[in-house]
């Protein structure tokens, strides 16, 4: 039981911490402004050319065939710059990884891993959130195509996406699980608009709505079996709730580092309270870290796709809401209390209220929080259904 | 880094779980049954348990790092053993690594009343209240004494009159008064004075193994919860089948494994991290477990019930027993206070060190 690193991690945090020196973009902590996902992708590209991404992904689709304790070293030094996370997609890899062909997985995966080709998930629909398998968008065949009809919500990166994962029905006369496939589908083409959503925060880069009216997709773009899209799914999101697989313990430390700087270059500023909470915010985020290593270093005994995520999400989110409070406390609810200044960027708030208000989503998406403590209950703690 | 339990470490575990399963209490009765406890004593004994942190060469290194004395803590938490673990353990410690001999009989360590700290002596005296941790077994206790250079260990006996009895909050570990007149003897054969240095160490290993005592509790309050709300029928089923009820055990579930992981580092870092470094691992898992633990406990007796508000329902021991374990070298509020001090901030209320009551 070590927490330490080997010869070998150390070598490389030393490089990833030296290349970091030149290479820091200085993007706003990720999800608390639109300049953020500006420089998204060419952060992606950066990273990963200079091969600090993919690290535990197989070396034929652009990974590093690393042990995935590299991603936590990676976290780390991520956060001590200050640098913005790495891309959180890693869920999209391990979906298409368990579930596409061969042919598939060397199609498709080159191009996400190494940020060229950008994707979103089109999974959750206006009337199937929680319920995700009561989507009713259509694909049917046509010849060697599937034609999709369809409405998709909360679609992350929809605005830039080059392909949309998409979960839709293919087989409607099947109980409802069974009926579902999935399919890599081209973003560029006639017959779907995108609309930007506007969060609470003020951002409208992140999510988006998609409407497929008539798009069309190869039969050869399903990944896996006809009906076997809600056993993709169940992967995908398995792996969306793990902070291990976001890298978002690198996200959290960030915030906390700046919460930290500006409390202690203004201690008379703040009292008992907001140092509470920030005392919190470091507590929880630390924790994460921990559990992340944790939860990393049970992958050396092989990658597996069960509920266990559920619990992780739970503390993710716990941490990105602690992190929240603290950022509210620290920056104060007017412009002017904000010592963070504005440099975080944060569309029509100030930067920590920005942080607040955006930590309020971590509870709702990838499975709401009363979605996760239905499936520890049952599946992990081995309650009745109800 | 590889943070799984080495296949030694999981035979530890699994000896221990074996131990306490079968000579822990299953029942608050049986916590009146000397010669169950006696056998789990033996047990404990013939397993060198509590000299983990003993001196193993003339080097002075311990037997084991404080990931083997979380991993025992842990499992005697579990299942609620009421025989001495934490106090030995922390006495072996003092004496290593003041390089003095191993103890000749059972031993624990004196604290100030309040559990935060060491107990000192000032110009010879014992502060007016002076406390025995987890003394069942021990007729002495370890105490500090001011000596050139730092301090040295001192001795002194524990009561064992009527004021053993009740046990406090923690009906498993009993905490007994040190008559503040007794007299203290200086340990002969102290080979090192200790440091503030050195004593900061001991205070990681302290909150550490305290953590995992922690952890311990909460998995089994979870653990009797959930077979309770399986066995449990109200409207012709399980309660365990409601959601409400259902989403109170996910969070005590998910509250324990985020206290695993902060105590396992805190464990880990006993031995691998500087002194420094060490506390404030050990501190800020200590805010975490801590937090979690009373929230997790009260949980147990909440989907109890009625039944949980027993004195017969064992809810409330692993309640009592976390009660204990937080308040040893520092609870929540003394704790954060560390973190936030590591950090470079005052926690705005008081002095992060506590003030004048002893050393940490």
């Amino acid at each position: 039981m070590d927490f330490g690193d080997s010869p070998e991690e150390a070598a490389f945090r030393l490089r990833l911490r030296d290349w970091l020196r030149d290479n820091n973009p200085r993007l706003p902590a990720s999800s608390t402004s639109d300049e953020y996902w500006a420089g998204h992708a060419a952060w992606h590209q950066a990273l990963y050319d200079a091969g600090f991404f993919g690290l535990s992904w197989p070396t034929a689709i652009g990974g590093h065939g690393r042990p995935s304790v590299y991603e936590a070293i990676v976290d780390d030094e991520l956060a001590a710059a200050g640098a913005p996370p790495r891309p959180h997609l890693g869920y999209l890899v391990q979906g298409i990884l368990e579930h596409g062909s061969d042919d598939l997985q060397r199609r498709f995966l080159p191009g996400i891993v190494n940020g060229r080709d950008r994707w979103c998930q089109g999974f959750s629909e206006p009337d199937a959130g929680s319920d995700l398998a009561s989507l009713r968008t259509r694909a049917e065949p046509d010849g060697d195509e599937y034609v999709i009809t369809g409405h998709k919500i909360w679609t992350s990166n929809s605005d830039v996406a080059d392909w949309c994962l998409l979960l839709a029905r293919t087989h409607p006369d099947l109980p409802r699980h069974e009926g579902l496939s999935a399919f890599a589908v081209s973003m560029h083409q006639p017959g779907i608009e995108q609309r930007p959503i506007r969060m609470i925060n003020g951002i409208t880069s992140e999510f988006g709505e998609v409407l497929f009216d008539g798009a069309r997709v190869p039969a050869t773009n399903m990944i896996g079996r006809p009906g076997e899209g809600w056993k993709l799914a169940m992967t995908v999101v398995s792996h969306e709730r793990e902070p291990g697989e976001l890298g978002y313990v690198a996200r959290y430390r960030k915030l906390v580092h700046e919460l930290t700087a500006a409390v202690r270059q203004q201690p008379d500023h703040y009292g008992p309270e907001q140092r509470r909470e920030l005392g919190w915010a470091i507590v929880e985020a630390e924790m994460l870290r921990l559990h992340v290593c944790r939860r990393l270093s049970d992958r050396l005994d092989g990658i597996t796709h069960g509920p266990e995520g559920s619990i992780d999400k739970l503390l993710m989110t716990a941490v990105e809401q602690a992190v929240g409070h603290a950022a509210l406390a620290v920056g104060g609810v007017a412009h002017g209390a904000d010592p963070g200044g504005g440099d975080l960027g944060g569309g029509d708030d100030h930067a920590w209220l920005a942080v607040y208000l955006y930590s309020r989503a971590q509870s709702v998406m990838g499975g709401t929080s009363q979605i996760q403590r239905n499936l520890v209950a049952t599946r992990i703690l081995g309650m009745p259904a109800s | 880094m590889d943070v799984r339990l080495s296949p030694e470490q999981r035979a530890l575990r699994d000896s221990a779980a074996q131990v306490v399963e079968r000579w822990g209490p299953h029942a608050a009765g049986q916590l009146d049954d000397t010669e169950r406890r006696a056998k789990l004593d033996a047990a404990v004994a013939a397993a060198g348990w509590r000299e983990l942190r003993a001196a193993a060469d003339e080097d002075g290194a311990p037997w084991a790092s404080g990931v083997e004395v979380g991993i025992v803590a842990e499992e005697l938490g579990r299942r609620l053993a009421d025989v001495a673990f934490l106090g030995p353990t922390l006495a072996a410690e003092l004496r290593r690594l003041a390089g003095a001999p191993p103890a000749p009989a059972p031993e624990t360590v004196a604290l100030v009343s309040d559990l935060s700290a060491l107990a000192a002596t000032v110009d010879g005296a014992l502060p007016p209240r002076t406390v025995a941790l987890d003394a069942q077994g021990s007729s002495t206790a370890l105490v500090l004494v001011p000596a050139a250079g730092g301090l040295s260990i001192g001795q002194v006996a524990v009561d064992r009159g009527p004021a053993m009895a009740p046990a406090r909050v923690d009906l498993t570990r009993p905490v007994v008064d040190v008559d503040a007149a007794a007299t203290v003897e200086v340990l002969p054969h102290q080979d090192r004075v200790l440091t503030g240095t050195v004593l900061t160490r001991w205070t990681a290993l302290g909150l550490a193994a305290a953590c995992a005592d922690l952890v311990g509790t909460m998995r089994g309050a979870v653990q009797l919860t959930c077979d309770y709300a399986r066995e449990r029928r109200q409207y012709g089923r399980p309660i365990g089948s409601f959601q409400a009820v259902q989403h109170l055990l996910a969070d005590a579930h998910v509250s324990t494994e985020g206290s695993r992981s902060a105590a396992l580092h805190a464990a880990w870092a006993v031995d691998a991290l500087e002194p420094t470094d060490a506390v404030a691992a050990a501190a800020l898992a200590k805010a975490y477990c801590a937090r979690a633990a009373r929230a997790v406990c009260e949980t147990a007796i909440q989907v109890h019930g009625g039944i949980g508000n027993t004195w017969e329902c064992l809810a409330h021991l692993h309640l009592r027993r976390a009660l204990l374990s937080t308040d040893v070298l520092g609870g929540v509020g003394p704790s954060l206070a560390r973190v936030l001090d590591h950090h470079g901030i005052s926690d705005g209320i008081g002095d992060a060190s506590g003030g004048e009551r002893g050393l940490r």
